[in-house]
């Protein structure tokens, strides 16, 4: 599971499972320029159609939060309740996943709007969109799936890889992933504050940490007081609803983020690596380590819109700054090259893709050799459309 | 009634400012204006604004576009020019036109004229591809190339190409304050010129005199001879508007006649970005000035300088390190791409990734 990439490409030593094995360093040297060649194609076709594109997704968004927040405002009647709570919850998603994520990204950068830009862009999430930033895009999309770099990993809960050492404490970890599921952004917040690593090294006491635990405290306080005074108060008779409608819709968007943000990383055949790997590692093996560490969700337009086109987690861990429009439209190129170099093109659709992260989640909570065990069994009680290579 | 009505005003601002709390606590994170944007951009509160509503061609490659500017627009004096934000293949790019039109026009609405320059970006696209109903960027009407009051008794206008837009500007509001005027223009062909009929019939309705230069076939203005055209041009007051060259050539002409506080000039076309392998960097916030080669990341620049320079995974994905480009041009250390920039066009680059391509000024 574990790939190896030596520090010298000259004389790379690879463990016998590793899926790279097979490639020499002049196919990781073309990939890299295949691949550079590809992110240069895009830039220079970017235009006005990608801008006219990220132009409507925000203005239906608002005006579907606009509208839904308005509907909400009657939602002692059921039918209100029912459209408003599901009109919030996908505009809260889409804010999060196609806008937000990806404007933070700097994917739309290139258009010069202040408005839509990485620098001013701050979203609808308790985690200030600076700190998400840093641990994001600096450290996540750097070190992406390199145990003890990549907080994504488990966020320091979870064991991710049988190579890590268990302990008694993984046991519980298919609860404390529920958890951070129903709760992922406050999760992510306290994450990207590196709030546990404070805590223990002392760090809590700076200046510099307490301001940014101030900033989140605010920016918890903003968002409190936006779903869960304001808009109830505005709605008057229907406010206790309303106060269920702003809950189940954050409650809603946690566990989606959350589920389509676990199988950008975590399903079956999802590589992770070691930090000695990663010394001196060349473009090329960047690439390779993103294209390896990254999987797929298949699906309709709808699908990738409302994941913010981390359906397309490969394209988008290869080019975190191309505009999120286009990672569809360059697939089945990707595609075409894993499939060129041998190389495994994790993809599949939602459901099997969130079963197959959690199975992996439940077996590693396990150790190793209990885990075999159980998945013995249990693989025989997997329906088909489960069943893994 | 003074003494009643300043409380009420009071009550009525604390009135505003609370509902408009009370909006931002419902919107945050974005603000009430991002969703009034989407109603209604060109309200007086907005960020300035302005629709294109007619668009209307003057020559081959020039044409005058009729904005209707957003309610916060305050105004501007003849001669004066708008820098507008246009979205030329969904990026915004800034640049200045002078306004053409009359002031406080009874329906509000302003114009400029756009001569397409070759290569020009924002020109072509203006002239060319710009459709009625796109909504641009607008910055208050701004520039000293104006009229003084009182009227000077005679005045000279020396232009050449789209030099003679202010000075349309400041002929159609105040040509009948001026007495004595004289216009002399340059362009290629005599259909080329900008404004030709109104010109002329200005100059036939002797309410101007017009000396047209047609440069393909007269050869260009010999400021030598300009005393052949306008026997008493030192003693008018004179406004020059036109290509570097002529300019350079009227403020000598002027200096060496010794009057050269009667001329005015208006550089349309002031900054010519030189482009090339590295260049002396200025971080301005700091005020630290380096000289740096072309394959040194701005980042590694400015740290070496000592300032203090945002930064994270240093290879171009995380934009952590994305810092304003007041000035200069830089290059791309990935694909070469050069990106430039003038004071306010507000462009953001990597440091990470990016090198000087000539003098540059990082806001840091």
């Amino acid at each position: 599971m574990t790939a190896v990439m030596s520090e010298r490409p000259a004389a790379r030593t690879v463990p016998v499972d590793d899926p790279t094995a097979h490639l020499t360093d002049a196919d990781i040297e073309n990939i890299a320029k295949e691949l550079d060649a590809l992110r240069e194609r895009v830039i220079a076709s970017r235009g006005a159609r990608d801008a006219a594109y990220i132009r409507r997704v925000i203005d239906v968004q608002r005006k579907l939060e606009l509208g839904s927040r308005g509907v909400l405002v009657f939602s002692l009647f059921p039918p209100a309740w029912l459209l408003g709570t599901l009109g919030l919850s996908a505009a809260k998603i889409v804010e999060n996943m196609e806008i937000g994520h990806n404007v933070m990204h700097g994917q739309w950068d290139w258009m010069r709007d202040p408005k839509i830009h990485s620098t001013t862009w701050e979203w609808d999430n308790v985690s200030p969109s600076d700190q998400w930033k840093r641990t994001h895009n600096g450290m996540h999309h750097t070190y992406t799936n390199v145990i003890g770099e990549d907080g994504d990993l488990g966020y320091g809960l979870m064991r991710v890889s049988p190579d890590q050492p268990w302990s008694p404490f993984y046991l519980g970890q298919p609860l404390w992933n529920f958890v951070n599921a129903c709760f992922f952004e406050f999760g992510i917040a306290a994450y990207d504050l590196e709030l546990r690593d404070s805590l223990t090294d002392g760090r809590h006491k700076t200046p510099e940490f307490r301001e940014r635990a101030q900033r989140v405290l605010r920016k918890i306080r903003q968002q409190v007081t936006k779903d869960y005074v304001v808009h109830p108060l505005l709605s008057g008779p229907s406010a206790l609803h309303t106060l269920g409608a702003n809950f189940v819709a954050n409650l809603v968007r946690n566990l989606w983020t959350h589920s389509v943000i676990m199988c950008g990383h975590f399903p079956e055949g999802v590589d992770t690596f070691e930090k000695s790997s990663i010394e001196g590692e060349t473009r090329g093996q960047w690439y390779l380590r993103q294209m390896l560490g990254s999987a797929n969700i298949s699906g309709s337009p709808l699908l990738h819109l409302m994941s913010g086109n981390l359906s397309h987690q490969i394209e988008h861990h290869l080019f975190p700054d191309l505009p999120s429009n286009r990672y569809g439209e360059i697939a089945p190129e990707v595609r075409d090259l894993f499939e060129r170099y041998g190389l495994n093109y994790v993809t599949g659709p939602l459901p099997k893709q969130v079963a197959s992260a959690w199975r992996k989640i439940f077996l590693l909570s396990l150790p190793n050799d209990a885990a075999e065990r159980v998945d013995r069994v249990l693989k025989r009680f997997w329906p088909k459309w489960l069943r893994t290579a | 009634m003074a003494f009643v009505a300043a409380p009420r005003r009071g009550a009525f601002a604390s009135l505003g400012a609370r509902v408009a709390r009370l909006a931002e606590l419902v919107t945050t994170p974005v603000v009430p204006s991002d969703y009034l944007d989407m109603l209604s951009p060109l309200r007086a509160s907005a960020d300035l604004r302005g629709r294109i509503e007619e668009i209307h061609p003057e020559t081959r490659d020039a044409a005058t576009l009729v904005i209707r500017p957003g309610k916060g627009w305050r105004g501007h004096a003849p001669g004066q020019y708008v820098r507008i934000g246009v979205d030329v293949d969904g990026v915004r790019q800034w640049r200045a036109y002078s306004l053409t039109s009359r002031t406080g026009r009874a329906d509000g609405r302003i114009s400029v004229t756009v001569k397409a320059m070759p290569d020009g970006t924002v020109s072509n696209y203006l002239v060319r591809r710009a459709r009625t109903g796109t909504l641009i960027q607008l910055d208050q009407a701004t520039g000293d190339f104006t009229l003084p009051s009182p009227r000077p008794r005679k005045a000279l206008f020396l232009t050449a190409g789209s030099g003679i837009t202010p000075v349309m500007g400041m002929l159609r509001n105040a040509v009948d304050e001026l007495a004595d005027v004289v216009v002399v223009h340059s362009a290629p062909r005599s259909h080329d010129v900008i404004f030709a009929d109104e010109l002329r019939h200005l100059a036939t309705s002797g309410r101007i005199r017009l000396v047209e230069r047609h440069t393909d076939v007269d050869g260009m203005l010999d400021f030598g001879q300009l005393g052949g055209i306008v026997a008493d041009w030192t003693e008018r007051e004179t406004w020059a508007c036109g290509p570097t060259g002529l300019l350079d050539a009227a403020d000598q002409r002027w200096s060496d006649a010794g009057v050269a506080d009667r001329l005015h000039t208006e550089r349309f076309r002031p900054t010519v970005i030189v482009t090339g392998e590295g260049g002396q960097v200025t971080f301005s916030q700091t005020g630290t000035t380096v000289d740096a080669d072309g394959s040194t990341a701005l980042l590694d620049t400015g740290e070496r300088a000592g300032v203090l320079m945002p930064s994270g995974c240093r290879m171009g994905i995380c934009f952590g390190c994305v810092s304003p480009l007041r000035s200069g041009a830089v290059r791309d250390l990935r694909n070469g791409e050069v990106t430039t920039a003038v004071p306010g066009d507000g462009v953001l680059i990597q440091t990470c990734v990016s090198a000087a391509a000539g003098a540059c000024d990082i806001e840091r």
